[in-house]
Parts: structure tokens; C-alpha cells; sequence
């Protein structure tokens, strides 16, 4: 048995109730947000990481990275021996107007020479000012946070796991070597 | 010359109280509308909690470049929002606030407020034609059937509160009143109200400008002052409506200490009914052309024509 109007008091019960709670409402330029870790607000440089090998570049699916280089020729170190080339970056930007942010970039780079920084207040007025040159990309290395804590009972991570494997085999190999 | 004064002082008091009041019924729809949303309103204008939006608002509002359109008829489309505004400040010169404290006293004064308050609508009509606009057009066309449809329960239950106090005079049926009319006098006054918002195109009654099918309605083709101006009506038709309300159903300024604080009590009535007025906006979604007339001929008016029964009989009844 309902009578008529309940719902009309329904009504007016939820928006009253509404109003004397806390709005949730995130007063965002006052009060920074809370990003989550691994946030991915801009991403950074490296630039001593890079070989130059355009991975990065080549996996971009919306290509808005630029790499430009060029070879450096290092002279033989012995008599008569043969002359080493390396590359040498000249340009890395990244055009923030285009980059839609998925990450294969920074997944892809096997040297780790990029990294995501949560910083996101980076709006321009003009859309060319979007793309940051390698300078403004390391810039942003200084706000890239440490990595996220191994969850609790996980894996030791491969990098120890591998480490400690090279130096238990080096016992084996040499278990009578006294320390130098 | 003290009379004269006199006058020139009530005109003052009433022509402030209607720039200032419309302004607090906007800010409080405002916030009060947000948090019920659990938004925050407005919070940067004038540094504390936004209280200076709407004076933002109107700065903005003056500086926008004065459009007619080019088929309108333009001295109608240009006089449109001054008779849409000037009836609900002719109305706020009736109303009393406290025994004396009124703009004029006048002896037929329910009947020269709902008169005044009539005219208002002729102004979104004037409006809705004057635009040469489709959109306006129809809106208007329904602000007049909406105004022939709740101007009827609106009268009928004004006229039931006349009756029960014998008097046309607001402060006469103030002084009559007692509080257990607000039980005998209780569907008029849910009459008197919802078909007062009706009259002022309120939501859920927002038919006439409902934007997701008339854009704006009548205010369509309207922009900077005077669409600034019709807003302001629309904020001192609350005004108006909330201080009848409070004036003709609530007993105005009885209440506890009236004789220092009869003034307060009356403001803190119209607050109240105002807020009223907000809550029903914000909880309700508006309701069809259909709904709306169903509503007032199918519902208020029969239920009008009842109370005027009951009020005719308890009238009787008393003066024997």
C-alpha cells in the first residue's frame, strides 16, 4: 500500500540528505589531487640511457617522437686496430599534442632511458610549445617518483635473483681465492 | 512635505529590498542547489564561498553587446523584459512586511497583487512573440496556456484566504489570521503555491523554456541586459510568490516577540518558502505540457473549488 506523493517525498528526502552531507567535490587548483603511483602524467628523459637504437620511435603508434643523430667515430685505442662508431643523440622530443599516452614507449625502451613522471600541469598556449625538446624531457627526470614497493610475499625481483646466481657460480669457480 | 518624505522613503526601502532579495534567492539557489548536487557552487567570487557570483554575473551580463534580431519587432522584443520586471516590483509595494511596514496599504491589496502579478507573464509573452523565433514562439504560446491554466487555482485559493478573513487587505487578513488556519486553510495553500511556481515557469512547471526541446524559449533570441533582466524577474517573481505565501498562509508576522520582531518573522517566513521553492526545483524533473495541464485542471482546480466549499462552511459556521 503506497500512498500517492510518497515518491514526491522521496524526492525531496534525498536532495535534503544530499545537502547536509559533505560535497564531493575536488577543489583541484587549491588542493593538488592524490594520483595514484605509476600515474602517467609526462614522460621523462634520460638522455645518457639513449643509444639511439629508435625503438621507442618505431613502436609509437601515433609517432610523436622525434629522434634525430648522428655517427661519432672513435679513434683505435692500439696502433693499427679499428676505429669504433657511436651514435650520438642530437634530437629527442616528444610531441605531447599527439602522444596518446599508452606507455609502449616507455615499456619498450630496453635501457631504461625513459620513465613516466606523474607531473600533468604542463598546458600550453600555443600547441607548438607541446612538444619538449630532450632538455625540458630530462627536467622532468627529477620529478619521476622511486618505484613502487614490491607487494608483500612477492617474487625477489629477477635483477637480485640473477645477481646472486653470477656470484654463487663465481664461488664455484674460484672457492679457494682469498679476498684481494 | 513629512508625507511626501515619507513616501520617498518607502519607495526607497522597497525599491532596495527588490534589488537586494532577488540577489539572495539567486545565491542561495546557487550553493543550496550545488550541495544538494554534492557540487560546491560557486566558491572564487568575492574570495568568500563565491557570495558575490550573481554581481559577477550581472558585470558580465552589462558588458555584452545589446543584439535585436533583424526580423524581430523591436520595440516590443526591447520593452519585453521591463514588463516581464516591473509588475513583481509594483507587487513587493503591496506586500507587508510588518503592522505599518508596507510600501502602500491598500484596501484591495490581494486583489492588486494577483493583478500585477498576471501582467508579469504578458511580458515573457511579449517576449516569446516579438523574437521572430520559433523556439520563442512556442514558448511563449505555452507560457500562455500556462498562465490560463493556473491562473484560475491560483485566484481560487488566494480568494478562499480572503474569505475566511472577510477583507481584501493583506495586512487585514494577516491580522485575522489564526495559527490553526494553517490546517484549515492547508490545501489552498499547496494550491496557491504550486500553481504560483507554475505561473513563474519554475521547475518542474519549466515547460515554457524546457531547453532540451525550445533551446531557451522565449528568452531565446534574448542576451547581456535583458536577458539579465528576465532572470531578475524570474528571482523577484520568487520573492513575490514566497511573501504572499508567507503573508496569506503562514500568518506573516505572528510568531513569538511579534511586537519587536513581527518584521523578521515575516522575512524568516519568505526565506523559508523561497528555500521551498529552490528544493522543489532541484528534487523534481520538470513535467510535460500534457502533465502540466492535466495537473491544474484535473487536480488544482477542483481542489480550489473544495477549499472555497470548506472555507464557505467554516465561515458560516463561526459568524453564527
Amino acid at each position: 500500500m503506497s500512498f500517492p506523493g510518497t515518491g514526491l517525498v522521496k524526492g525531496l528526502a534525498v536532495t535534503m540528505r544530499n545537502m547536509t552531507r559533505r560535497s564531493v567535490t575536488a577543489h583541484y587548483p587549491d588542493a593538488l589531487p592524490e594520483l595514484p603511483p605509476r600515474s602517467r602524467g609526462v614522460i621523462a628523459l634520460i638522455e645518457e640511457n639513449c643509444t639511439v637504437c629508435m625503438l621507442c620511435a618505431r613502436e609509437c603508434p601515433a609517432w610523436c617522437i622525434y629522434i634525430d643523430s648522428h655517427k661519432d667515430t672513435i679513434p683505435a685505442t692500439t696502433e693499427g686496430g679499428k676505429d669504433k662508431s657511436r651514435n650520438v643523440l642530437d634530437r629527442f622530443a616528444i610531441d605531447f599534442s599527439i602522444c596518446m599516452y599508452c606507455s609502449i614507449c616507455v615499456e619498450v625502451c630496453p635501457f631504461d632511458a625513459l620513465h613516466w613522471s606523474p607531473e600533468f600541469e604542463y598546458s600550453e598556449l600555443d600547441i607548438r610549445e607541446l612538444t619538449h625538446e630532450k632538455e625540458r624531457l630530462r627536467e622532468w627526470m627529477w620529478t619521476v617518483p622511486a618505484p613502487v614497493a614490491l607487494d608483500p610475499g612477492a617474487d625477489v625481483p629477477k635483477e637480485i635473483t640473477t645477481a646472486e646466481k653470477a656470484v654463487q657460480k663465481a664461488e664455484q669457480v674460484a672457492p679457494q681465492e682469498p679476498p684481494s | 512635505m513629512p508625507d511626501v518624505l515619507e513616501a520617498l522613503l518607502r519607495v526607497v526601502i522597497v525599491m532596495v529590498a527588490f534589488l537586494v532579495l532577488p540577489l539572495v534567492v539567486g545565491q542561495v539557489e546557487h550553493k543550496a542547489m550545488a550541495h544538494m548536487q554534492a557540487r560546491v557552487g560557486p566558491m572564487y567570487a568575492g574570495a568568500f564561498h563565491g557570495w558575490a557570483q550573481l554581481v559577477a554575473d550581472g558585470v558580465k551580463f552589462v558588458q555584452k553587446e545589446d543584439v535585436v534580431p533583424a526580423a524581430a519587432d523591436r520595440h516590443v522584443f526591447k520593452l519585453a523584459p521591463a514588463v516581464a520586471l516591473l509588475p513583481y516590483l509594483v507587487a513587493m509595494l503591496a506586500i507587508p512586511i510588518g503592522p505599518g511596514l508596507v510600501g502602500q496599504d491598500l484596501d484591495l491589496g490581494l486583489f492588486f497583487v494577483l493583478a500585477v502579478m498576471g501582467a508579469g507573464v504578458v511580458g515573457t509573452l511579449m517576449g516569446g512573440w516579438a523574437s521572430a523565433n520559433k523556439f520563442s514562439l512556442l514558448g511563449g504560446i505555452r507560457v500562455a496556456a500556462q498562465l490560463m491554466a493556473y491562473e484560475l487555482p491560483f485566484v481560487l485559493a488566494a480568494a478562499s484566504v480572503a474569505m475566511a478573513a472577510g477583507t481584501l487587505s493583506l495586512i487585514g487578513i494577516v491580522e485575522a489570521w489564526s495559527p490553526w488556519w494553517l490546517l484549515w486553510q492547508a490545501p489552498a495553500m499547496v494550491v496557491f503555491f504550486v500553481a504560483g511556481l507554475a505561473e513563474l515557469q519554475r521547475p518542474p512547471f519549466d515547460m515554457p523554456i524546457a531547453d532540451a526541446e525550445l533551446v531557451f524559449g522565449p528568452y531565446t533570441e534574448y542576451g547581456g541586459l535583458r536577458f539579465a533582466l528576465f532572470i531578475l524577474a524570474e528571482y523577484a517573481g520568487i520573492v513575490v510568490l514566497s511573501a504572499l505565501t508567507a503573508v496569506l498562509f503562514l500568518g506573516g508576522w505572528h510568531g513569538p516577540f511579534e511586537d519587536q520582531l513581527g518584521w523578521l518573522w515575516t522575512l524568516v517566513k519568505i526565506g523559508l518558502v523561497a528555500f521551498v521553492v529552490v528544493w522543489v526545483r532541484v528534487a523534481f524533473p520538470r513535467m510535460r505540457e500534457d502533465q502540466l495541464q492535466r495537473l491544474a485542471w484535473q487536480g488544482l482546480v477542483p481542489l480550489a473549488l473544495f477549499q472555497l466549499a470548506i472555507t464557505a462552511v467554516g465561515v458560516v459556521v463561526m459568524t453564527q
